[in-house]
């Protein structure tokens, strides 16, 4: 092993899950794996933080005290009033937070240190180093960009910290329409919170019965699963410094076995692509995007 | 309020001018604009000319540097703002937040508008552009209503321009990646959407088949009305259910409602569609300021309302995001 370690860091959980399915997996989270950091906070729809605020503060306490660094994450798309005050008050402390919209630039000290989300649009160093002198330390980088402009990215911005989306099904989309409600014959604002009963998202099928997409209320997601199984030394010259997880139903610890042993080079990136396959993830593996190709291509590793 | 209309050539700009727009859009034929389409587009001379014929006519021109730079080519974007001043334009719209700091930098008197690409919808997010970077005006993204906009210009000093025709994103704009899933090219990757190279059309048991990215994106009749293979137009299945899941295949107009948003201090309203050529500029450039004019005359826009039909984009019209039941 060349370099320091590539750290594991757990993506915020992306679907409306219940609060016992949330209780059990952080506590899974806390006391079973060896990941570093977990991003925790109502990303997709304000509609839902009221269910789920209370048992991400018990796994936020929880994690803590099993030596996890907690990261807030703030909504990308703020709807109403009351989701902007929330992203104002993430956005306030001089805690570490990860920015996912750039209305919370408005209330954040300048350099108070934050993580950029995969949702905010950064496609080129300038557009980092704008935020970086606001105190951004770490990017985890749009989910369209492939490894050599992520490098290319990182080589411009030394000192910043990258963070690869390297598991789940990839946020492609955000819309002000809910996709759940508007399946069901409902509007978003008599929603009825339907989203809660597809854990990993609704799979959205081409007419001819082809798996394409997947709905998670005001989200588009696709219905492949992002693996980022690339040599790691490919990864380290492009400036990767940790993998994001994002939250699935199926063994997520046995995907989190698998990424902290592919870090490690213990596990060939075949076998990382295998073991993935073992943990029941909600589709097909893909990784286009990081080659430059369509996100949906599946290029294994030579 | 101020009518905006697109230019996709010298001639579409003529055209929208002389049938009655305050402003036009336009953009430097490259990538740095969010229509990088062959054979539309300026050159810098010919964004030169416009600037003094629009100008001797009253008329702005407003240069679209919209898409996100690429890693290790922001250069080719500086050189479009650059270019867009020399020009004498009247203002350059613009979306990553690399070129807004550039533009604001090295082009201090430059006007700077928001473009929809940054999909700022928040008082926080406006906010923040102004402070950060002098922005005027913030291009709304098309996921708020009527009202939901009255209330944000009231908290807001930003000037806001709304769109009120043409083709309608239904995501946040700026915020999908649907056609580079598919095809590995998007509007912010690539300044299109849904590219004319991923599409083709089969004929199968008698069934024409749309496909973008070899998916099925609708299956038709021979001689139904089928649109261009928009992504998030298609029609799909969820839960055994086949239908148009993310939008039907609508355009926007918002006629109806430029009474309401003139009402809620929007200071300018947007028509899309630089690549539908100078027919439709004129057409609609035309109806839209017969109905601003009535406005500003204490009439009502309904004379003017129905001259658009069969002009839209798969031949239906929405009022959108604009209708708080869209969502």
């Amino acid at each position: 092993m060349t370099g320091a370690p590539i750290e594991i860091a757990l993506g915020p959980l992306l679907f409306n899950w219940s609060a016992e399915r949330i209780a059990d997996f952080y506590a899974a989270i806390a006391d079973e794996t060896e990941v570093e950091r977990v991003y925790l906070g109502e990303v997709v729809c304000g509609k839902r933080e009221p269910f789920i605020s209370g048992p991400l503060a018990e796994a936020a306490e929880r994690l803590t005290r099993a030596g996890k660094t907690v990261v807030w994450s703030t909504l990308a798309l703020p709807a109403t009033p009351r989701d902007r005050r929330g992203i104002a008050q993430m956005a306030a402390g001089e805690t570490l937070v990860e920015i996912n919209d750039v209305s919370a630039l408005a209330h954040r000290s300048v350099g108070a240190p934050f993580v950029a989300g995969p949702l905010l649009n950064i496609y080129n160093e300038a557009a980092a180093r704008e935020l970086i002198g606001r105190g951004c330390v770490r990017l985890c980088p749009n989910v369209e960009l492939s490894l050599p402009t992520i490098g290319r990215l990182a080589q411009a911005c030394p000192g910043l910290e990258i963070e690869l989306f390297a598991y789940g099904r990839l946020p492609l989309a955000l819309s002000g329409r809910c996709y759940h409600a508007r399946v069901r014959g409902l509007h978003k604002d008599s929603c009825q919170l339907v989203c809660d009963r597809d854990p990993d998202g609704l799979t959205v099928r081409t007419l001819e019965g082809q798996d394409f997409l997947a709905v998670n209320g005001v989200q588009t997601l696709s219905h492949g699963v992002q693996v980022a199984d690339l040599p790691i030394a490919q990864l380290r010259t492009a400036g990767i410094g940790a993998l994001r997880l994002s939250p699935h139903t199926g063994d997520m610890r046995k995907v989190i076995t698998a990424f902290r042993d592919f870090s490690q080079e213990r596990l060939s990136p075949q076998d990382l692509a295998a073991k993935v396959r073992e943990a029941g993830p909600p589709g097909p593996l893909v990784n286009g995007y990081l080659h430059g190709r369509a996100g949906v291509d599946w290029a294994p590793a030579a | 309020m101020e009518l905006v209309c697109p230019a996709g050539s010298p001639s579409m700009l003529h055209a929208a001018i002389e049938a009655g727009a305050d402003s036009v859009y336009c953009g430097l034929r490259d990538e740095t604009n969010a229509r990088n389409f062959p054979g539309l587009n300026f050159s810098p001379a010919e964004l030169k000319a416009a600037v003094v014929w629009a100008h001797d006519r009253g008329a702005k021109v407003l240069v679209a540097i919209n898409t996100f730079a690429r890693a290790g080519e922001i250069d080719t974007w500086r050189a479009s703002v650059d270019s867009a001043a020399a020009a004498g334009a009247d203002a350059v719209i613009v979306a990553d937040l690399g070129v807004l700091a550039y533009a604001h930098a090295e082009h201090p008197d430059l006007r700077l508008h928001l473009s929809v690409q940054a999909a700022a919808g928040a008082p926080e997010a406006i906010g923040f552009y102004a402070q950060a970077y002098g922005v005027k005006r913030v291009v709304l993204p098309r996921v708020l209503s009527a009202p939901e906009i009255a209330a944000l210009v009231r908290e807001t000093d930003v000037e806001v321009e709304a769109f009120v025709y043409g083709g309608l994103c239904v995501m946040a704009e700026g915020r999908c990646a649907l056609s580079s899933y598919a095809t590995g090219r998007s509007p912010n990757l690539s300044g299109v959407c849904s590219p004319p190279e991923a599409v083709s059309l089969e004929e199968t048991n008698g069934l024409l088949t749309p496909r973008l990215g070899g998916f099925m994106i609708d299956q038709v009749a021979p001689g139904a009305a089928a649109g261009y293979p928009t992504l998030c137009k298609g029609r799909f299945e969820a839960e055994g259910t086949a239908s148009h899941l993310f939008e039907d295949p609508t355009s926007l107009n918002a006629m109806t409602l430029l009474a309401e948003l003139r009402t809620a201090g929007v200071r300018a309203v947007k028509i899309e569609g630089r690549q539908r050529g100078k027919a439709y500029v004129a057409r609609v450039a035309a109806a839209f300021r017969a109905a601003l004019d009535a406005l500003d005359r204490g009439e009502t826009t309904a004379p003017y309302e129905a001259r658009l039909t069969g002009l839209a984009e798969g031949g239906r019209e929405t009022a959108g995001a604009y209708r708080k039941t869209w969502r």
